[in-house]
């Protein structure tokens, strides 16, 4: 009898509906798809983030003088710390998620639930890393000036070239008052941008009273360092300068290219809000679990899929790490 | 249960853990192990893996190589696809991998002559 059975299921009836293709249900295929279509989205990004850089070999801003902040170590260089602290709080999330498919599997609420609230407590974290370091990106350490022609100069000690100057330290303070703009002197719908802490001649003018001064360019030399200049190119480039740039924004930033800047707001901004929708949906399966909804149903599944999905937005992170900040 | 059986093994079998929260753990801390090296790489430099090998840094080939390595195990066990069909596998892996090595070789080379034409023209971008 029960032969018979298991025949019948092998010629299973294609045409009758009920057939689970690649022996996965339609919801977990699904999420599959939206993965790899999603991946390819993202790796839409990381290739153009890598044109650019081919485009730009020369010029391109390294990721190690960019970000180096660590919390509550201020001033201190510390390339690559917070991310790498990033990264392994981010996997540990995936650990925990995949521990709550684990007990889903095995109909244990308890853990389900144990598990997926340390998920959302560590995609919060992450989102809330990832704040900080937008904010020290937006809010800039140094500042630079830029030259008509769109390139960045930094500041630097002449005897210490890895030492960087900010713009406060070189500024020699002119006094001028800013006139406000009234709608009777001109045309009223224009607005008033905000104003650089220094002008372009506060700069030039303590640049050129102190000696110890050089400028640091954007250009990169066969090893892989950025081209400081001698004193004295450094005095005939400085009247090249036009712009006094402070953090970044999706204009200019003090750290480079102007697309690097673009790049990180896009990449990791699109990956951040991967996080943020993650940890929203993990919040709704996790009263799910809370209120018994998977329970009653007889399986956790649901679990299963959006882990699928938070284990993706991990991913992506390796890879956003990886050619962000380690290449 | 589709997936009350898992497979138990990694690295082709050299590893077998007893239960599947115990291959977790272990996963784990291989990712650990593999991103550890990654950031000791990244900070110190070592001089010696700075030298250009098919147009990129030796280094930044580690990188690439260590990073599909993660992926993998992320994708294989994390995401469960070591308990898949090998049909699923085939159709999702295959995909992303033409699709992604096409764009990247495309793009990479046309970034690479931008750069040709703009540092060999006669324009010069530095005014």
């Amino acid at each position: 009898m029960s032969s018979t059975i298991s025949t019948t299921e092998e010629e299973e009836d294609l045409w009758g509906g009920g057939n689970k293709p690649f022996r996965a249900s339609y919801g977990k295929l699904m999420m599959w798809f939206f993965i790899v279509s999603d991946a390819l989205t993202f790796s839409g990004f990381l290739v153009a983030y890598g044109f650019s850089r081919f485009k730009n070999i020369d010029s391109w801003p390294i990721a190690d003088e960019v970000f180096n902040h660590f919390p509550f170590l201020h001033g201190v260089d510390a390339p690559m710390y917070y991310v790498a602290l990033m990264t392994f709080v981010l996997i540990f999330s995936s650990v925990t998620m995949v521990l709550a498919v684990d007990a889903g599997h095995h109909m244990q609420r308890d853990k389900v639930t144990f598990y997926m609230a340390l998920t959302i407590i560590g995609g919060a974290v992450f989102v809330g890393s990832q704040a900080w370091e937008w904010k020290n990106f937006i809010k800039g350490e140094y500042g630079a000036v830029e030259t008509t022609g769109g390139q960045i100069y930094q500041f630097v000690y002449k005897d210490n070239p890895r030492k960087r100057i900010g713009l406060e330290e070189i500024a020699y303070e002119i006094p001028d008052e800013r006139l406000q703009h009234e709608s009777k002197k001109g045309v009223w719908f224009y607005d008033e941008p905000n104003l650089p802490s220094f002008t372009i001649e506060e700069i030039i003018t303590g640049f050129n009273s102190n000696s110890d001064i050089v400028i640091k360019t954007e250009k990169i030399d066969k090893k892989g360092h950025k081209i400081i200049l001698s004193r004295e190119e450094s005095l005939e480039q400085i009247n090249q300068a036009k712009y006094v740039v402070e953090g970044a924004n999706l204009i200019r930033n003090e750290y480079g290219n102007r697309l690097f800047a673009d790049f990180f707001f896009f990449i990791t901004g699109f990956h951040g809000f991967h996080v943020f929708s993650g940890v929203v949906i993990n919040i709704i399966i996790f009263f799910n679990v809370l209120v018994g909804t998977y329970e009653r149903r007889g399986h956790y599944e649901m679990v299963e899929k959006v882990g699928l999905y938070w284990h993706f937005v991990d991913l992506v992170w390796v890879f956003v790490f990886t050619f962000f900040y380690l290449v | 249960m589709e997936n009350s059986t898992h497979k138990l093994e990694i690295f082709r079998g050299f590893l077998k853990f007893k239960s599947n929260q115990t291959k977790i753990w272990g996963v784990l801390i291989f990712l650990s192990i593999v991103t550890v090296i990654e950031v000791v790489l990244g900070i110190v430099k070592p001089e010696i893996l700075m030298h250009t090998f098919l147009g990129a840094k030796i280094i930044n080939w580690i990188f690439i190589i260590l990073t599909l390595v993660k992926a993998y195990y992320i994708a294989w066990d994390f995401m469960h696809l070591r308990d898949e069909t090998n049909g699923l596998q085939v159709s999702i892996v295959i995909t992303l991998l033409f699709l992604i090595a096409y764009l990247v070789f495309i793009l990479l080379v046309e970034g690479n002559y931008i750069y040709d034409v703009m540092y060999e023209g006669f324009v010069s971008w530095n005014f």
